[in-house]
Formats: structure tokens, sequence, C-alpha cells
């Protein structure tokens, strides 16, 4: 999922400043479960914008995926009117559902999220970042925990001499070393001999951003 | 290992020789004068100095810049570490072929510490590379002459490249498969994390004694209380003997700093003088000393067990 953090409110306000009339966005995927931009929190933005603003809110609505242009765009249509008089959107998803927002409309907008990472969620309002989206699963060699990820420095061969008592210094000792976890858990899986070769150098040709995936067309 | 010698320390090294290492931290400044000064008293003490490379994401003085500087003005053969951290497999590559035009004739391939420890802690870190394919890397230029991608180079350079390693990580175990690693990829020589218990030594020399690889085992005379009790509490692992530290303590309390100094140097040399004595009698290859700015202390260290250590058995340990 792509963890959200709501923004400071009074950075959301400032931007507001300069706009009278907008619409707010929120999306029913991953900032509803983050609670960052679900059915509720566009209900209560727009309780604080009433008190706290004195534009207009001419519209509101979640999209079902915002990231998703073919649904922003037929529910936005829903609303063509206020669409064309509003001068701004109020987007409460992550920064892909923003954008989409933004392309779609060609207004300006104001997200009121930070996206933050893809993570696992343990329980509403603690998640954690397991995926850097590199392009190059290396899972089936480090048992299941990513590296890339989990170990601050993305180290291939790790683990480095910034651990104690299993615990990273980068952070100041909260996180996992992940290498470590990686060594215990091949140990358990009896794969150590997978952890003692020297992984090489990663090809950054293949996450060099941004990158696209195309299968619609049909080979020459 | 290869059985080109390029270095000093490696010939002395291959030889069997107990070797010392120093080292110099070259800092956020423009003048060496200082650090030339206390090379030239551990010419003819120690065979090769590290010259450190941004040490805990400090920004310094380039490390190859001071690592030439130090050899052209005082004739020291240096150990030129570098780090991963703030240099893509680009910058490392032209900075190890600048060196190799220097005449740097080894590296300590470092992964190094994370940027958001030091002293712009804002820095993006790079780790490209890691000290594993660092290694890796060197050795392809100065064994095939060629880069990571197999690009030809012309002239290339002759290092002999250590990797660091780290008696004190806990567990141990995957820090001694990670050396395992490094030799593997081609690292000659070990110099590791300061340590100041002969078990712990010779538990670590032990554990890497299937690499066959020669280990330089770091110690760290300290000019003050301040100093040593800065190494126990910040830097990961490192634990200073309680005993070593409420000496070291009961002398920051002297108020006449003379009689500071001297009594600093006293229980160095009593701590260090017997721990060395030690270290001589294990499989370690040498004494990397840590001893930044202190080098009085170290050169009095190596006077004393100087000549003491046999030769002929450390030879067969490597070859």
């Amino acid at each position: 999922m792509i963890i959200t953090e709501q923004k400071n409110i009074e950075e959301i306000m400032d931007n507001l400043e300069k706009y009278k009339r907008i619409i707010v966005v929120g999306c029913d995927l991953c900032a509803t479960a983050c609670q960052t931009g679900g059915e509720e929190q566009v209900k209560q933005m727009i309780e604080h914008l009433k008190e706290n603003w004195d534009g207009q809110v001419l519209n509101s609505l979640t999209i079902e995926s915002t990231c998703d242009v073919r649904l922003t765009k037929r529910d936005l249509k829903k609303i063509q009117e206020d669409v064309e008089n509003a001068d701004a959107f109020l987007v409460m998803s992550c920064g892909i559902g923003c954008q989409t927002v933004a392309e779609i409309t060609t207004k300006p907008i104001i997200p009121t999220n930070n996206t933050m990472f893809i993570g696992q969620t343990e329980r509403i309002g603690k998640y954690h970042e397991f995926c850097k989206a590199c392009g190059d699963c290396l899972l089936a060699e480090t048992g299941g925990i990513c590296p890339i990820t989990r170990c601050a420095k993305s180290l291939l061969n790790g683990p480095c001499g910034g651990v104690v008592d299993g615990k990273c210094e980068v952070g100041n000792y909260v996180n996992d070393c992940a290498w470590n976890l990686i060594y215990n858990r091949l140990k358990e899986l009896d794969q150590l001999a997978v952890f003692e070769i020297l992984r090489f150098p990663k090809n950054y040709v293949i996450s060099n951003n941004p990158r696209n995936i195309d299968k619609t067309r049909r080979p020459a | 290992m290869s059985n080109r010698i390029f270095s000093n320390l490696m010939h002395d090294i291959k030889l069997g020789k107990f070797v010392f290492t120093g080292e110099l931290e070259p800092e956020k400044t423009t003048n060496l004068d200082e650090l030339f000064k206390g090379v030239k008293l551990l010419l003819n003490h120690v065979v090769a100095c590290n010259v450190t490379d941004n040490p805990q994401s400090m920004g310094y003085i380039s490390s190859l810049v001071a690592s030439y500087a130090v050899q052209k003005e005082t004739g020291m053969e240096v150990i030129y570490q570098l780090r991963c951290s703030d240099r893509n497999r680009l910058a490392l590559l032209s900075d190890l072929l600048g060196a190799g035009y220097l005449g740097i004739k080894n590296i300590l391939a470092l992964t190094g510490d994370h940027t958001s420890i030091g002293d712009n802690s804002g820095a993006k870190p790079v780790f490209d590379l890691d000290s594993g394919q660092l290694i890796y890397l060197i050795r392809k230029m100065v064994e095939k002459g060629v880069d990571l991608e197999g690009n030809h180079i012309e002239n290339p350079p002759k290092f002999h490249v250590g990797a660091a390693g780290n008696p004190n990580a806990d567990p141990l175990e995957p820090e001694i498969l990670k050396i395992g690693r490094k030799v593997n990829a081609g690292a000659e020589f070990i110099q590791t994390q300061v340590i100041f218990d002969i078990e712990q030594a010779e538990r670590f020399l032990k554990a890497v004694e299937r690499y066959r690889v020669p280990v330089l085992i770091g110690v760290f005379p300290t000019k003050s209380y301040g100093v040593a009790s800065y190494f126990d509490k910040y830097i990961p692992g490192v634990s200073v003997p309680q005993d070593l530290l409420d000496k070291l303590k009961k002398v920051s309390e002297i108020s006449d700093k003379k009689l500071r100094k001297e009594k600093y140097a006293e229980e160095n040399l009593e701590f260090f003088g017997d721990f060395f004595n030690e270290l001589i009698k294990t499989s370690a290859a040498g004494i990397h000393v840590m001893a930044v700015g202190y080098e009085k202390i170290t050169c009095k260290l190596i006077d004393r067990v100087r000549g003491k250590a046999s030769w002929i058995e450390r030879e067969q340990i490597y070859k």
C-alpha cells in the first residue's frame, strides 16, 4: 500500500489562501486505509474549512482509485460544471492521485498529504516501509527480507559496522538491522551459503525514473 | 593473494614480519602542517599510515589529497581510505585512477558510515557500491585492467586493497561470513575496529583463520578520558574496559596540565604495553594503532615490542 500522512494543517491552509472556490477529492484506496483521504477525512476537512477559511467548497467526492485516470476522469465528469468553476482542487490522496487530478483538470491542486512510502500495515496508524520498487526483486536470496528498503544503506552485502544488539545506528537504534534479520532467517532456512555470496553492484538502469510499463502494444 | 607486491606494507606482511600501521585523520582544514609533524614522528615505527576518509561522515579534506600530500611531504607510505557513502561507482573509479597516478599503493575499501550521523546530516547517502563490491572493482582494475563493466583501463593502477573487520560485532558470525565475502572479492589484508581485550582478539583471529588473510588488530590508546568515553558511548560495538575508563577518569581530574599529560601517557603505556605484548604472540599480522594525534605513545609502544614477534610462523599462515 502507498502510505500517506496528512500534512501540517497550517501548510494546507497557507497553500489554500489564494483560492476561493475548490473541490475536495479523496480516494477510496490507500488514503482511505491510512485515514488520510477517505470519506470521513474529506468530511472532517470540509468542516475545518468551513470554520477556518472564507472560500467555498463547490463539491467533494472520493474516487474509487484516484491514481486511475479512467476512474478519476469518469467521476470528475459527473460534476463537470463544478470542475469548470473551481479555481483549485484540494486532493487528499497520495502524490499519484494528486498528479492524476492535476493532469485531467489542468487546474492548480493542493495536496493535503505527504506520500511516505510503499509499506506494510501492522495496524491502522502503524506502517513499515518494505519496498523501494527497485525493479529487480531479490527477496528469493535474502530470506524474504528486503535489504534495499530495510537497510539504511541499501547494502547488497551487509551487515555493516553500524549495528548494536541487532539494531541499526541510523535512526538511533530503533530499526532492526536488515542484514542481521536476513542472516537469522537464512540460517533458519539452512541457506547460509546464499549469505556468503558477494552480490554484484546493482544495475540502476532498471530504476532510472520516470519508469513506464506498456503491455498494451502488440509486438511489431 | 596476488604474487605481485606494490607496497612496503604488503612486502613486510608477505615476509611474515609483524607490522604496525598508524592512523591519520586530516580534518576540516586546508592546512596539513600539524598532520605532517605527527607523521614524521611515526616514520621508522609504522610501515604505513591510514588516512581517513570523512570519518563518521564528517565533511573533511579529501583523503586522496591528504594521502598524496603525506607521501610527498613526509615519505610515509599511506593506506588511502575510501568510502562508498559519498561517491557512486564513477566517482570511485575516478578517484582510484587518480590515486594510481599519485602513487598511492594501499587502499582500505570501506562502505563508510551513514551520512545521517555526520556533520552534514541532510546529505544524500550514496552507497552505490559497498565495501565488498569496491574491493571487487579495485582488484578488477589492478589484475585485469578493466572497470566493473569491463571497459579497458590504459595503464591500470597498482594497489593492494584491504578491508575492515569488526571483532566487536554482535552477533559475530554474520561479520565473519562478510569478511569471507570480502576476501573472496579480493581483500588482501584486514584492519580491525578497535578492541581492548586479548580474548576478543584471539576469538576473532580464530574465526577468520579459514580465510588465510593477514589481520591487523586495531588498538586505540587515548589522549584523554573524554575521547575514551566518547568511543565507549558512541562508536557502535566498541566498549572500553571499565577499569581503564576509571583510571583515565581519575587522571582527567588532575588539575596540573603537564602532570595530567604524563599520567595519561603512563596509563596508556601500562595498559597497551601489556596488550601489545599479548598481541604479538597471536596469529595477527600486526597492529593498527589508531592513536590519532598521539604519535609519541604509538612510537613508545612499538619500541617496546619491536623485534619480539616471530616472523616465520606468520609467513606460513598467509601463503
